[in-house]
This record gives C-alpha cells, sequence and structure tokens, in this order.
C-alpha cells in the first residue's frame, strides 16, 4: 500500500442522517407507548450519538480499516513470544455451528450436554498435555489465569495456616507475571538472570525464605532458553514451602517433549491464543486455562465441568474451598471450541511436531541471523530468540529504527525492547506454520537492514517508506489524548 | 513423515536445515532439557483427525446441544439473543481483524487502532462518559476492575454492592476484591430494587464505591438520580453496570451520575456461544482516566500531519509498569469489540432504539399473557425486558415441564435467592414472536 493523501474517513464522518443499514420485522403484537411502559424521568432525552449510515457504507468502511491492517493471514509475524501461529479456518467453522454459537450458558444441562463433554475432554487433555492433575478452563486470558493460579496458591498457603507474601519473579518474566502477583495481594521479589539467560540460582536460593509463596517462571524463559536447572529450581523453591507456576506463554516450544506437571510445576497457565492456535483477535478474547496438582484442586474457581456415574456432565459449582468465581459464565467457550479442533486435527503426533518445528525453525533463523545481528544469549534455543540492536548504536540505528524498516518489506516486526534484560532486544518468534522460503526470504531481509544500518543508516532511521502513514506522534497522543471523536473536532 | 496441514516443513526442508545446524536428528535441539524430566513416551491424547473426522465430531457435539433457536428461550440474565445482522460476522471473519495480534506496530495497524477508536467513541456516547478503553474480558471483570478503579483512586477499601446485581458478577467481584482485600458489603433489595434505608445504613467515609445495576437483575429501573446524589454526599463513587441495548431508550449512566458505567457488551452484535467470549465495556470520566485498565488507543499525527492511531496511555500498563499498573489485563476482547462496534454503527441510534423498543414492548405483552395465565407478577417496579414471576410451590416442576417441551421459560432465581425459590427471571426481547409467547401462555396456564 502506498501513503494516504487524505485521512481515513472516521464511520461517524461518513454519517448522514437518516441513512440506515439495519432492517428489523414490524412489531407483532399491539404497540404501547414507551412512556406508559417505563418510568418517564428515565427516558433518554437525547438519542445516543451513533452514525448513521447504509450497509454499503459501512461494509466498505471496515473493508478499508481490514486493509490497513495485518494479521498472520497478511504475512509473516514473528512476534516474541506472541506464538503468532496459523489459525485454522475449519476451527473458525466450527465455532459457528449453531449448537455451539446458539447455546443459552443458562439453558438446562441437559440440553447442552454436547458443550459440557467437549469442555470435559478438553479439560483432560490439558491436564495430559501439561502433566497436571486437574484443569480449570475458566479463565479469559493468560494474565487472568495467572491472577487465578495466584489465587489459588493464596488460598492454599492460608489453608495450610501459613503467612506466605512473596512471590518471586525472574528479571526476564512478562509484565502480567508481577501485575498479577500483586492483584492477587502478594509483593513481588524480582530475581536477576545469570550470565548464560537462566535463573540465577544463588540468587534464587537468597531470596527464598518463609514467606515465599511461590516463583512465577516461564520456562522456556522469554529469552526462547530452557531452564537446565529447573529440577535444582523445583527443589529449592519447594524446601523452601513455596509453589512452583508455570507461565504456559513459551509451551509451543516444547509440547509432548516435556511437561510442567514433571518439572515440579504445581499452577500453570496456557494461552490457547498462542500455543493452541486460537486467532488472537486483534488484541483479544484469548483462553488462559489453568492446571493445578491434585493439592490444589479444591481451590479451582467454580464451576469446574463433571462427569457424573451415569456418564452426563455438569457444572460442579459446590466446591466450599474455591476461590469463588474468576469469570462471567463459564469461560471463553467459542475459544474452547477452536483449541479442542486443534488439538484433535494434531493429535499427540502433531503437537510433538509442533514443538520440533517451531523449535527448528527458531534455531535456523538464529544460525542464519548470528553473523549480522548480536546475539546476547549464543546457545540452542527453543521456539524463540533475543538478538540486540545495540551494535547500530554507533550509526545511530535503535531497534526501533529496523522495526519500522520491517514494515517495509511486508512482515510485522519482532517484538521490541523486550525482554528488559536485554538492551536495544528484539524477539523473534516464527512458530511452526512458517514454510522454509519464508523464512529465507525474512533472513534476506534482515540481512538487507543490517547492512542499510551501516551503509545508509537514514533509510533505517527514516523508515517506514512503504506504509500508509508513517510514524506516529505517541508523546502527543499521551500528553493530550484526544480517546474519542467530538464533532467540533 | 505424515503431513499436517499447519506445518509446511517437509523431510527434505527439516534436513536441509538441520544441515545448517550441523545436527543431524530434530531431537538434538531438545537435548537442553534434563532427562529426568522429558516425556519418554506419546502423549495419550486421541490420534490426529482429519477436517472431514473432525467436522462430523464437532456436529456430533454441536448437535447434542438444543440452541436457542430450536427452542422458545425466554432466557436472559445477563446473555441475550438479539438478532445479529450479517454484517457483524462479514467484518469480523476478515482475517486481517482476527488473525492479527494486539497492535504494537500502529503503521501496518491503523484498521484495528482506528476501529478500537471508533468502539470507544461509540460507548463513551452509549453511556454518557468521556472516555472508555478497548475492552476487558466480560461484564463481570468489567465490574471487579471497576471497583479496584474506585478504591485505588479514593483510597478507600470498602464496597457496597446492591444484591440487585447480576449474583455471577458479584461473585466475580468478591474474587476481585479478595486479592487485594477489599471488604465488600451486599445491600439489602425491597421489592425487587435497592433498599435506599440499607444504603443509608452503610455509606461511610470508608465507602469506596456504591455497585448498582441498571435495569438491575431482576429487569427494574433502579432510582440512579438519587442513589447516585447520596453516594457522591459521602464521597464515594457510583459503579453502574448497565444493558447497553436499553440504552436505546433509557437515559445514559453517565448523565445520571455515574463515576465509572460497566456493561457486559455481548448483547451487541455478540453470539450467546454458551457464555463467552464476550466484551466487557468499561467507561468512566476524565478524572478516573489513569485508573482505567487495558488498552487505550488515541488519536495523533505521523511525521507529515497525517491523522492517525496508536495505542496510548501505556505507563498505566503492565508490560511498563509492572506490579504497579492498574491491572494485569494484557489480552482483552477486541474481536468482540470489533462486532459491537459494527453493530452499533450498522444499527444507528434509530435501530438501536427500534430494537429496546421492541423488547420493551414485547416483554409488557408477555407478563400480560403469563400473570393472565395465573403466573404473579413478584415486583411493582417499572422494567425493562425481564421481569420476575412467581409461579408458586410447583416452580420448579412447571420449568422442568415446559424445557421438555422445547421451552426454557426464564433462569430459575432461587440457586441465587434463596427467598426467590418460586420465582423465575424471564427475558423477551425482538427475535421472540408473538405465537411463541401466547403458546408459552397457555401451555403455562393449562399447569397453573
Amino acid at each position: 500500500m502506498s501513503r494516504q493523501t487524505t485521512d481515513y474517513p472516521l464511520i461517524f464522518e461518513r454519517s448522514v442522517a437518516g441513512r440506515a443499514g439495519y432492517s428489523l420485522p414490524e412489531l407483532d403484537v399491539p404497540d404501547v407507548e414507551t412512556g406508559a411502559l417505563l418510568r418517564q424521568d428515565y427516558l433518554r432525552e437525547a438519542a445516543p450519538l451513533l452514525p448513521e449510515v447504509s450497509e454499503v457504507d459501512l461494509i466498505r468502511h471496515y473493508t478499508g480499516l481490514s486493509k490497513r491492517n495485518h494479521g498472520v493471514d497478511s504475512g509473516f509475524y514473528p512476534l516474541g513470544s506472541c506464538t503468532m501461529k496459523y489459525n485454522p479456518k475449519r476451527n473458525e467453522a466450527a465455532v459457528r455451528l449453531p449448537g455451539f454459537a446458539l447455546i443459552h450458558p443458562y439453558q438446562p444441562e441437559k440440553s447442552v450436554q454436547g458443550a459440557l463433554e467437549l469442555m470435559y475432554r478438553l479439560q483432560g487433555y490439558l491436564a495430559e498435555i501439561t502433566g497436571m492433575d486437574a484443569v480449570s478452563l475458566q479463565p479469559a486470558a493468560g494474565a487472568a489465569g495467572e491472577w487465578t493460579g495466584l489465587m489459588m496458591i493464596r488460598a492454599y498457603h492460608e489453608r495450610r495456616g501459613e503467612h506466605r507474601t512473596k512471590v518471586i519473579v525472574p528479571d526476564s518474566a512478562h509484565g502480567t507475571n508481577p501485575a498479577s502477583a500483586a492483584m492477587a495481594g502478594f509483593t513481588i521479589v524480582t530475581i536477576r538472570s545469570d550470565e548464560r539467560g537462566a535463573v540465577d540460582l544463588e540468587a534464587l536460593k537468597s531470596a527464598v525464605g518463609s514467606d515465599t509463596a511461590a516463583l512465577m517462571l516461564t520456562n522456556p524463559s522469554t529469552l526462547g532458553l530452557f531452564e537446565e536447572s529447573i529440577v535444582e529450581i523445583a527443589d529449592i523453591v519447594h524446601k523452601a514451602g513455596g509453589l512452583l507456576y508455570y507461565d504456559g506463554a513459551n509451551a509451543n516450544a516444547i509440547l509432548g517433549y516435556a511437561r510442567p506437571g514433571d518439572m515440579g510445576f504445581d499452577v500453570v497457565h496456557l494461552n490457547l491464543h498462542k500455543t493452541f492456535s486460537t486467532p488472537h483477535g486483534g488484541g483479544g478474547p484469548g483462553s488462559g486455562p489453568v492446571g493445578v496438582k491434585a493439592a490444589l484442586i479444591p481451590f479451582l474457581p467454580v464451576p469446574t465441568v463433571a462427569k457424573r456415574s451415569d456418564g452426563s456432565f455438569h457444572l460442579d459449582e459446590d466446591r466450599p474451598l474455591s476461590i469463588g468465581k474468576v469469570k462471567g459464565f463459564y469461560g471463553n467457550f467459542g475459544i474452547l471450541v477452536r483449541a479442542y479442533a486443534y488439538i484433535r486435527t494434531m493429535g499427540p503426533d502433531g503437537l510433538r511436531r509442533v514443538a520440533e518445528d517451531a523449535v527448528l525453525n527458531a534455531n535456523y533463523l538464529l544460525r542464519r541471523l548470528s553473523p549480522h545481528y548480536h546475539v546476547p544469549f549464543d546457545r540452542v534455543c527453543k521456539h524463540e530468540f533475543v538478538l540486540s540492536g545495540k551494535s547500530f548504536k554507533a550509526h545511530g540505528v535503535k531497534t526501533l529504527d529496523i522495526a519500522k524498516r520491517i514494515l517495509d518489506f511486508g512482515y510485522h516486526p519482532p517484538t521490541i525492547y523486550f525482554p528488559l534484560n536485554v538492551e536495544e532486544a528484539m524477539m523473534i518468534e516464527p512458530t511452526e506454520s512458517e514454510s522454509l522460503e519464508t523464512l529465507d526470504a525474512f533472513v534476506d531481509v534482515m540481512i538487507r537492514i543490517a547492512r542499510e544500518a551501516e551503509e545508509t543508516p537514514d533509510v533505517v532511521k527514516m523508515a517506514p517508506h512503504e506504509t500508509v502513514i508513517d510514524r506516529l506522534d505517541e508523546t502527543t497522543a499521551a500528553r493530550s489524548p484526544i480517546l474519542r471523536h467530538t464533532p467540533e473536532q | 513423515m505424515k503431513p499436517f496441514s499447519y506445518i509446511p516443513n517437509t523431510v527434505a526442508d527439516r534436513a536441509r536445515m538441520l544441515r545448517s545446524l550441523e545436527l543431524s536428528r530434530v531431537e538434538e535441539l531438545f537435548a537442553d532439557i534434563p532427562a529426568s524430566v522429558r516425556l519418554d513416551r506419546p502423549m495419550n491424547l486421541p490420534a490426529s483427525a482429519s477436517e472431514w473426522e473432525l467436522m462430523k465430531e464437532l456436529k456430533g457435539l454441536a448437535e447434542r446441544n438444543v440452541h436457542v433457536e430450536d427452542a422458545i428461550s425466554f432466557l436472559g440474565a445477563g446473555a441475550y439473543h438479539h438478532f445479529i445482522p450479517s454484517v457483524v460476522d462479514a467484518v469480523i471473519g476478515r482475517s486481517e481483524f482476527y488473525t492479527a495480534y494486539t497492535p504494537y506496530q500502529p503503521e501496518i495497524s491503523q484498521g484495528i487502532l482506528q476501529a478500537i477508536f471508533e468502539y470507544q467513541t461509540l460507548v463513551a456516547n452509549l453511556l454518557g462518559l468521556e472516555v472508555s478503553n478497548a475492552s476487558v474480558y466480560d461484564g463481570a471483570t468489567a465490574l471487579g476492575e471497576a471497583a479496584l478503579m474506585a478504591c485505588s483512586h479514593t483510597r478507600r477499601n470498602q464496597v457496597l454492592v446492591a444484591r440487585t446485581v447480576h449474583p455471577d458478577h458479584r461473585a466475580v467481584l468478591r474474587t476481585y476484591a479478595a486479592g487485594q482485600s477489599i471488604g465488600v458489603t451486599e445491600l439489602a433489595m425491597s421489592d425487587g430494587q435497592l433498599a435506599l434505608r440499607d444504603l443509608e445504613r452503610e455509606l461511610s467515609d470508608d465507602t469506596a464505591a456504591v455497585i448498582i445495576q441498571y435495569p438491575n437483575f431482576f429487569g427494574s429501573v433502579e432510582d440512579v438520580r438519587e442513589i447516585a446524589q447520596r453516594v457522591h454526599a459521602r464521597g464515594a463513587l457510583l459503579i453502574v453496570s448497565t444493558y447497553p441495548v436499553a440504552l436505546g431508550l433509557l437515559e445514559a449512566p453517565g448523565s445520571l451520575g455515574a463515576d465509572i458505567a460497566v456493561a457486559e457488551g455481548q448483547a451487541l452484535g455478540n453470539s450467546l456461544s454458551f457464555g463467552g467470549p464476550y466484551l466487557g465495556v468499561m467507561a468512566t470520566t476524565s478524572a478516573l482516566l489513569r485508573r482505567l485498565p487495558g488498552r487505550i488507543a488515541g488519536q495523533t499525527k505521523d511525521r507529515d500531519g497525517r491523522r492517525g492511531f496508536v495505542l496510548t496511555l501505556q505507563a498505566r500498563e503492565q508490560h511498563i509498569r509492572r506490579e504497579k499498573a492498574s491491572s494485569n489485563i494484557c489480552s482483552n476482547q477486541a474481536l468482540n469489540a470489533l462486532a459491537a462496534s459494527v453493530y452499533l454503527s450498522y444499527m444507528g441510534p434509530n435501530g438501536l432504539r427500534e430494537v429496546a423498543r421492541q423488547c420493551l414492548v414485547k416483554a409488557h405483552y408477555a407478563s400480560d399473557r403469563f400473570t393472565a395465565a395465573g403466573a404473579e407478577l413478584a415486583f411493582t417496579g417499572s422494567y425493562f425486558n425481564e421481569f420476575v414471576l412467581r409461579l408458586g410451590t410447583r416452580s420448579d416442576h412447571i420449568v422442568s415441564t415446559l424445557a421438555s417441551e422445547g421451552i426454557y421459560f426464564g433462569v430459575p432465581l432461587g440457586r441465587f435467592y434463596p427467598e426467590l425459590g418460586e420465582h423465575v427471571l424471564v427475558t423477551v426481547t425482538e427475535v421472540m414472536p408473538k405465537a411463541a409467547i401466547d403458546h408459552t401462555a397457555e401451555r403455562l396456564e393449562a399447569m397453573m
């Protein structure tokens, strides 16, 4: 696409009084004046300011917007830690089946046995994949899963009469980890990573104590590195009486090869929108099921899906030690259907292939890019790896500039400036759903940009050149926020 | 090697890549996993299914559910069967939207960023408040987040919640509050509305917020203005949970004194989907802007003055502030919010009013028919499209008999309110035909 010459109109700017897209049936019961049915003093004085557009206007508006957006279906999307793999079309078809799309959460249980059975099976599949004893499908996203898990950890310690207030988080952790721990009422202890990018065992040993509630760990870490000392880490935390929390953001790397449950983790969340192929939706919806070891089962949020002796399924609300409800109704069911479809499509062999090809693709990219970019941790990676753009600073080129230049070639850039413990970080996650040709083409572009950064740095610093819009002024956006359209604007 | 639809690498591709890594087997890439924790057996999962087999299996599961269009459903209570125009799926089915993630790179994400900006505008206009975020998980979690906002803003740690607020939303609120050691006190009800006397009794200088629902869980229109006045007089904030479709007719919560308005946004173009994914709508005043959780899109300009949109005020968020963030939320419900935007833009002010009017009029018609059939209207207050019927001691029997005939006659209230064991909450929307109401009334009359 080329640079826009005029601003793309807002839907409100397309509004013409009297236009309408909607059609509704005629009222088939005797009409009654609104004021006779609803208290007059609460009737809306002025209609809400909504646009008035025809159906054609509306469709063209959103089609135009969609063309101004890059998704996995548009092209390569190596956004580290987000696992932007392909979103299967059959899953989209499945979720639109009327028997899934049109069921109400308060229907009699007898009339939703298919939905409950799907959830029941999925609980079991996820328990097997993670090596845990039970799974709750309730949390709406990864961060919600973290918070749910931490609330269970809190309840577990309280039930044992222990006052444990601290959650340990490595410096490479996702921001959601400390934020979720804080929401669950814990104080956060941050520990550094060692020179190999792993948890510093000495730092961990001096951080644990009788006030340790849990260690939150992403494994492989956000650096894409497997914690080789995981057994020892688990031992240190458990000996101190704490629990081990597994952030499943990077579970794609180890499917079928290793399970958090076998590594000593007590609580785990998965991101179905990462590992299990459900679409990211432009920011959501996700789903963040939580798995636990037996000792934590009593604290799972309500309801869980249970099977009766007669083979029927029901929502079990009667769980006296439960932390309670963490979401309205029963989780993001539509996302669960898609994840179920994915697991059934791949099977155990396919899921193991996912891990293999995700890791192979990442290592291949790393190997090919390492002569051209600084590699802070040069060892076998898992599904993703981190490069640093610091070597280009001498030419005045920052990682941000490299990311913007990548846009010119039709790719989504890697995650940048994360993890925080790597200077000028670029985190690249190709996923298993990309072909060798795509990887090679991306490498060519990255090599070209590295050369540009040294030889013609302005080309990189002034990027992007090919997008509909140039770099945007984020400082003014935050300083004088305009957060909605007002007619006088 | 069996090919998989979503994995392009062939045996030859793999061999070439392994060669470049000077490896011979892909398993070598997993040598960093200690042997003692490596899985030494295949996972115990069913073997992979072809697309045809998968769809057959899923259709089988789906067909074991009796969906609302194959029944006569008077179910609502926070999840509503409204007509969803085809344009909604046409837009959210565009893969440039649904296969994207959070718009971290605004130059190639103007589509979703502008859509969020439009969503925020639609929500602010509908709810009568100044600012909206890009959505949170659902109506229940929005309520929890709103309570946390109010506590951090007022530096108080008690919230009062009316018993006329959705019971599940109150349950989620309690979990959110427990994490932060916030006290939650429930306010009694009288005739299906918040008991003002109880509000007066419980309000104190520790009260961060009072939470009500409008129309409330029973469909009844609370006296929001009066409540707002009393709440504000004690320096507390008023949080109003609302039903966006009702706002086609009812005054916006912001205009009635709400400091934070939240809603379950499902009714706006999102399918029932057994309870999710939905979207949590949140709007507030400029004064509370920096306490809003989650993503917010803002308008700005590029280097040449072109209008564009970015994620803004990120200093509130977890990826910047970590444990000091206003919330831990990262992924939200962007695609559901997009559906809501398309719905609101398509219906426009007149369409939304007409939907609300049909809900209102049909609900009152149904209520007349059901009371004529022998049921009793439990409360006297003005209601929108939901009302509570007392069916008497045989209530459970009546509801289950009707269910067996394919009529979901409302939500039995006994599980939420022990004192309402003989009552059901009945919901009527624009998609309920008169004939279905008449038929249900006849069946009801036969049993009463």
